[in-house]
C-alpha cells in the first residue's frame, strides 16, 4: 500500500490544475502547445485521481485519505480535506470530463486560447475542492469559486446572449449561496468549529445552544444554495440559459459536474446535518422534485433547440437524484449518487456531441438537420449510444441509478416511484423523438449532405464516453459498493425512520 | 484625578518625540517639498518633488516600525502609542506610498503642475497618523481637521475642471457642518464626564450611571465621524466628490482618513466605552448597507459607482461596532486594511484610464479593456472580486469576520441585511468586469503601456489584497493584541 501518497493525494489532485492554470500563465502564446500542455495536465490529474477508487477501502465506511491541517488560527479554519465513496467518485468524473472538455474545445475555442484553459483549469480546481472539503469554511470557500470561472466561461466564449447568461448565473448562484454563508457563520458561532464532524457531532448530542430553534432556518439556508445549484424547480430558470449560451466545454462541466455540487450538498450537509429539518421537509422537497422530473421533460419536449433540450433533460433528470436523496432509503441513496455519476457521462457526453454539430453548422436548431445518419453514420452511431444511456436502457448507465431511486422512491411512498417512473417513459419520448428528427429521414438541407463525419480527435472525445456509460451499466458494484458503505454513514440517524417505513 | 494636566510642571522628553516620529517625519517632509517647489522649474519638479514626498512616507513607515518598540503615553497623556496605533500608521502611511506612485502618472497626464498637491498628501498623512495615536479628544479634533483641510484642497487639484471645484467646495462646506458637530459631541462629553480624555471618560461612563448627555455626545460625535467615513445618511456628499475629485485623491480619500476616523470610532465606541453604541450603529449601518448597494446598481459611471460602493462598505464595517468587541475590533481593523488594499487598487487602475481630463470613466470606456490591456483589467477584476468578497481576496475574509464577529452578538438581522446586500452588491461590480471582458471595445482609446510607478502601485496593492486572502491569520492576531489596549 502506497501510504505516503495517500496522505498527499487529495492536495495533488486539487492542485495539480492549478499549477498547471499558473504555468499557463507564463506560457507563450502558442495555441497548439498551450492545448497539448492543457490536455497533458488533465490526463495527468485523472490518471492522479484513479488512486483514490484503486487504494479505497471499500469495507470501511467515513472519510479516507483524511488530511487535517490547522489553516487559519482564528477563526478556527482547518485545511479539511477527506472523501467517502460519494464524494469519491465526483471527483473521479470531474477528473474524467475535464481532459474530454480539453479535447471537445481544441478547435472550437480559437481566441484568446491562453486565458480558455486557465480558466477551464481553475475551474477542475474548484470543482474537486468542493467535493474533498470537509471543512464548511472550505466547502464554502471552493463553492464560490467555482462561480468566477464559470461565469467568465460562459461570458467571454459562449454565443447568442452570452452577458445575459453569464451574468444571470452568477447571480442566482450567488443570492443563494450567501444564504449558506449565513447559515455556516451561524453554525461557528455556536460551535467555534466548522469542521463537518465536529459540527455533525454537536448537533448530535444536542451540545449547540438554541439549536432547535434555528434548525429549520439553517436547513433552509443550506438547502436554498443547493436547490438552485441543482436546479430545483421553480429555481431554474438561470439553467437553460447558462446552458445554451455557453461554449461546449462549459456546458459539459455545467452538466455534468456543476449541478451535482447542489445535489451533494443535500446528500452531505442537509442530510448530514439536519436529519430531523430533512425528515420534516422531505415531502414538499420531494414533491418539488416530481415537479422537476415531469416538468422538465414536458418542457424538453417542445424544445426546438437541441442544446436547450438536453439542458431541460437535465432538470427532469436531477429530479431523480432529489428524489432519490430525500426517500432516506438505502436504495434510493445509491441511485440518487449513481444517477449523478450517470448523468455526468451521458449528459456530458450529449452536451460534447450537440458541441461537435455546432463547430460544423452554427445552430443548435433540430429544424436545420434531418437525415444526417447518412452523411455521418459514425456520429449518429455514437448520438445514439449516448441518447440511449440517458434514456436508461438496460446495460447502459442511465438504467441502474434511476432503477434504484424509483425502488427507494416506492418504498417511501408508491405514488412518488409512480408519478417518478413516469420520468422514465417522457425521457425516453422527447430524447428518442429528438434523435428522429435529427438522424432519420431525408437529408432536409443540401449543406447537410456535405458534412465530415467524426474526426480522430472527436471519436477519442467521445469513446471514453461511450466506454464509461457501457462499464457503468454492466459492472455497476464497482462504483456501488464503495457508494453503499458511504450511503449507510449518510442513513444513520434516519435509520428509525427507515426501519418504521419497511416495517409498514 | 485631574483631568487637566499640568503641562508646566514636565517639559516633554525624548520619549514623548518618539511617541509622534512619523508624524514628525511626515511634517518635514511637507515641509521640504514646499521648500523645494518654488526653486525647482516646473518641468523637473514633479518627479522629484514626487520622490521626495515617496522617500518621505516610507520614512514614516520605518519609523513607525521603530517607534512600536516604544508602546505608552505621550504628551500628557494625549499621544498614545500601541499596537493599535501602529497598525493605523502603519496603514496610513502604506496608502499614502501607493497614491504616491500613482499620482506620478496622473499629474503628467492631467498637466497638473503643482508641488503642494504632494505636500498636501503627507500633510493629510499627519493628520490621520495622529488620529489613530491620539487619545484626547481635543487632540483627536485637531487631527481630524488637518486631515480634513488637506483633503478638502486634494479634492479641488483639477483646477481646469468645474466639477472638481464643485466637488471641492461642497466637501468643504459640508465637512466644516460635520465637523462642528463633532466639536459639540465632545463639548457635551465634557459636560457629561468632566474630561476629554477617552480614558478617564472610559472610567467614569464604565462606573455606573451613564449621565444623558453623554448619549447626546455621543450621537453628535457619531454624525460628525460618520460623515467622515461616507455612512448613510450622512453620505449625500460622497458621490459628487468622488465624482469630480483627481481619482488618485478619490482612491486616497476613500481609504486613509476612512481608516483614521474608523480608528477614533474604536477608540471612542470601545476605549471609551459609548453608551447607546449597538442600536446607533445597527441603524446605520442598516442603511449605509442598503442605500450604497442600492444606489450604485444604476450608475454608469465608474467613479460614482465605486463611491456608493464606498459608502456599502462603511455599512459592513459599521456591523462590526455592533458586536462584542473580542472579535468586533479585531474585525474593523481587519476590514479597514483589506478594503484599502483593494480600494487604493482599483482606484489606480481607474486614474490610468481615466486618460487626459478624466474622459474615460464611464462605464461604456471600460469595454473591451481585457483585450486592450489585459494586465490593468485582470488587476481591477481581482480588486473588483475583493469588493465582492470572493473568495482569495481580503475582502472575503474582512466581510466573514464582520459578519461572523456579529452572529456571535446574535445580531441575526444585521448580518442577514449584511449578506443580502453583498449579493446585491456583486451585481455591480460585476457589472464592471463584464464590460471589461464580454464587450468589445467601442472606441479606440489609446492603450499607453503601463509606467513604474502604476506597476509598483498595483504589484504593492494586488499582493496585499491576496495576502490577506490566503494567509489572514497574521494580521487578524496583530489586530487582536488591540482588544486588550482598548479594553483596559
Amino acid at each position: 500500500m502506497n501510504t505516503g501518497l495517500d496522505n498527499s493525494i487529495l492536495t495533488l489532485v486539487i492542485f495539480v490544475p492549478l499549477a498547471g492554470a499558473l504555468l499557463l500563465l507564463v506560457l507563450p502564446r502558442r495555441d497548439r502547445d498551450i492545448r497539448i500542455f492543457s490536455l497533458v495536465i488533465t490526463l495527468l490529474n485523472f490518471v492522479l485521481s484513479l488512486h483514490l477508487p484503486v487504494h479505497f477501502h471499500r469495507a470501511v465506511s467515513g472519510f479516507q485519505y483524511e488530511i487535517d491541517r490547522p489553516w487559519i488560527p482564528k477563526p478556527n479554519i482547518h485545511y479539511h480535506l477527506g472523501v467517502d465513496g460519494i464524494s469519491m467518485w465526483l471527483v473521479v468524473l470531474t477528473t474524467f470530463l475535464t481532459p474530454l472538455c480539453v479535447l471537445v474545445s481544441w478547435k472550437s475555442i480559437h481566441e484568446r486560447v491562453k486565458e480558455f484553459f486557465i480558466l477551464l483549469l481553475i475551474l477542475e480546481t474548484a470543482l474537486i475542492g468542493v467535493f474533498m472539503a470537509l471543512d464548511l469554511f472550505v466547502f464554502y470557500f471552493f463553492w464560490e469559486s467555482t462561480l468566477i470561472p464559470m461565469a467568465l466561461l460562459i461570458g467571454m466564449y459562449g454565443h447568442g446572449r452570452k452577458v445575459y447568461a453569464a451574468v444571470k448565473f452568477f447571480m442566482y448562484t450567488m443570492i443563494a449561496s450567501v444564504f449558506m454563508l449565513a447559515a455556516i457563520l451561524w453554525l461557528y458561532a455556536k460551535t467555534g468549529s466548522f469542521d463537518f464532524t465536529a459540527i455533525q457531532a454537536a448537533i448530535h448530542s444536542g451540545q449547540v445552544e438554541n439549536f432547535a430553534g434555528a434548525a429549520p432556518w439553517l436547513f433552509l439556508g443550506f438547502f436554498l444554495a443547493f436547490a438552485v445549484k441543482v436546479p430545483l424547480f421553480p429555481f431554474h430558470t438561470w439553467l437553460p440559459d447558462a446552458h445554451v449560451e455557453a461554449p461546449t466545454a462549459g456546458s459539459v462541466l455545467l452538466a455534468g459536474v456543476l449541478l451535482k455540487m447542489g445535489t451533494y450538498g443535500m446528500l452531505r450537509f442537509n442530510l448530514g446535518l439536519f436529519p430531523e429539518q430533512s425528515r420534516s421537509n422531505a415531502p414538499w422537497i420531494m414533491v418539488l422534485a416530481l415537479i422537476g422530473i415531469v416538468y422538465g421533460a414536458l418542457v424538453a419536449m417542445v424544445q426546438p433547440n437541441m442544446k436547450k433540450l438536453i439542458a431541460y433533460s437535465s432538470i427532469s433528470h436531477l429530479g431523480f437524484v432529489v428524489l432519490g436523496i430525500f426517500s432516506f432509503t438505502q436504495a434510493g441513496l445509491d441511485g440518487a449518487t449513481f444517477v449523478m455519476l450517470a448523468h455526468g457521462v451521458a449528459t456530458g457526453g450529449l452536451f460534447m456531441l450537440a458541441g461537435i454539430i455546432y463547430e460544423r453548422r452554427h445552430t443548435y436548431e433540430i429544424a436545420d438537420y434531418g437525415g444526417l445518419a447518412t452523411p455521418m453514420p459514425k456520429y449518429a452511431a455514437f448520438f445514439l449510444f449516448t441518447v440511449l444511456a440517458s434514456v436508461g436502457l438496460p446495460l447502459l448507465n442511465g438504467f441502474i441509478g434511476e432503477f434504484l431511486v424509483l425502488s427507494g422512491a416506492f418504498r417511501d411512498r408508491p405514488i412518488y416511484g409512480i408519478l417518478g417512473a413516469t420520468g422514465v417513459i417522457w425521457s425516453a419520448c422527447y430524447l428518442l423523438w429528438m434523435y428522429q428528427r435529427v438522424f432519420f429521414g431525408k437529408v432536409q438541407h443540401e449543406v447537410n449532405q456535405t458534412l465530415p463525419d467524426l474526426s480522430g480527435r472527436e471519436q477519442a472525445t467521445l469513446w471514453p464516453i461511450a466506454a464509461a456509460a457501457l462499464v457503468m451499466g454492466v459492472a455497476p458494484l464497482i462504483w456501488l459498493n464503495a457508494i453503499d458503505p458511504a450511503v449507510q454513514t449518510v442513513l444513520t440517524p434516519f435509520t428509525d425512520l427507515v426501519s418504521r417505513v419497511v416495517g409498514r | 484625578m485631574n483631568p487637566i494636566p499640568d503641562m508646566t510642571q514636565t517639559l516633554p522628553q525624548a520619549a514623548d518625540y518618539i511617541r509622534i516620529l512619523p508624524e514628525i517625519v511626515l511634517a518635514i517632509f511637507g515641509m521640504i517639498i514646499m521648500l523645494l517647489d518654488p526653486l525647482m522649474d516646473d518641468r523637473s519638479s514633479q518627479k522629484t518633488l514626487g520622490g521626495v514626498a515617496l522617500v518621505g512616507t516610507l520614512t514614516a513607515l520605518v519609523s513607525t516600525l521603530y517607534q512600536a518598540q516604544f508602546p505608552g503615553l505621550g504628551f500628557w497623556n494625549m499621544i498614545q502609542v500601541d499596537s493599535f496605533s501602529v497598525f493605523f500608521h502603519f496603514l496610513v502611511a502604506a496608502v499614502t506610498a501607493v497614491v504616491i506612485l500613482t499620482s506620478f502618472e496622473y499629474m503628467r497626464v492631467q498637466e497638473i503642475r503643482a508641488g503642494e498637491y504632494y505636500a498636501l498628501l503627507l500633510f493629510g498623512a499627519v493628520g490621520m497618523s495622529l488620529m489613530s495615536s491620539a487619545v484626547e479628544l481635543v487632540l483627536i479634533f485637531i487631527a481630524l481637521e488637518i486631515s480634513s483641510i488637506s483633503t478638502y484642497v486634494l479634492a479641488g487639484f483639477r483646477r481646469r475642471a468645474a466639477i472638481s471645484s464643485e466637488a471641492s467646495v461642497k466637501y468643504f462646506l459640508l465637512g466644516s457642518f460635520a465637523t462642528a458637530f463633532f466639536l459639540y459631541g465632545v463639548a457635551m462629553m465634557f459636560g457629561a464626564t468632566g474630561s476629554t480624555s477617552i480614558v478617564v471618560i472610559g472610567d467614569v461612563l464604565r462606573s455606573g450611571q451613564v449621565p444623558l448627555l453623554a448619549y447626546a455626545g455621543v450621537a453628535l460625535m457619531f454624525v460628525g465621524l460618520g460623515f467622515k467615513v461616507a455612512a448613510a445618511p450622512f453620505h449625500v456628499w460622497t458621490p459628487d466628490v468622488y465624482e469630480g475629485a483627481p481619482a488618485p485623491v478619490v482612491g486616497f480619500m476613500s481609504t486613509a482618513p476612512k481608516a483614521a476616523v474608523f480608528a477614533v470610532l474604536l477608540r471612542l465606541m470601545f476605549e471609551a466605552h459609548a453608551p447607546g453604541r449597538i442600536w446607533l450603529i445597527w441603524v446605520v449601518a442598516a442603511l449605509s448597507m442598503t442605500i450604497g448597494n442600492v444606489a450604485a446598481l444604476v450608475q454608469d459611471n465608474v467613479k460614482r459607482l465605486l463611491a456608493y460602493s464606498s459608502i456599502a462598505h462603511a455599512g459592513y464595517l459599521l456591523v462590526a461596532f455592533a458586536a462584542f468587541p473580542d472579535n468586533g475590533i479585531p474585525a474593523v481593523m481587519f476590514y479597514t486594511a483589506s478594503y484599502a488594499a483593494m480600494n487604493v487598487g482599483a482606484f489606480a487602475v481607474v486614474s490610468h484610464f481615466a486618460g487626459a481630463g478624466e474622459r474615460y470613466v464611464t462605464l461604456e470606456d471600460y469595454a473591451g479593456l481585457g483585450r486592450r490591456s489585459p494586465i490593468l483589467a485582470g488587476a481591477l477584476t481581482i480588486f473588483l472580486l475583493s469588493l465582492i468578497g470572493i473568495p482569495v481576496t481580503g475582502g472575503f475574509f474582512a466581510k466573514f469576520y464582520v459578519f461572523s464577529a456579529a452572529l456571535q452578538a446574535n445580531l441575526v438581522g444585521l448580518v442577514i441585511i449584511g449578506v443580502l446586500n453583498s449579493a446585491i452588491g456583486a451585481y455591480y461590480y460585476l457589472r464592471i468586469i463584464v464590460v471589461m471582458y464580454m464587450r468589445e471595445p467601442q472606441l479606440d482609446a489609446p492603450t499607453t503601456p503601463v509606467p513604474m510607478g502604476l506597476g509598483v502601485a498595483l504589484a504593492v496593492s494586488l499582493a496585499a489584497t491576496i495576502y490577506l486572502g490566503v494567509l489572514p491569520g497574521r494580521v487578524l492576531d496583530y489586530a487582536s493584541r488591540s482588544v486588550a489596549e482598548l479594553m483596559r
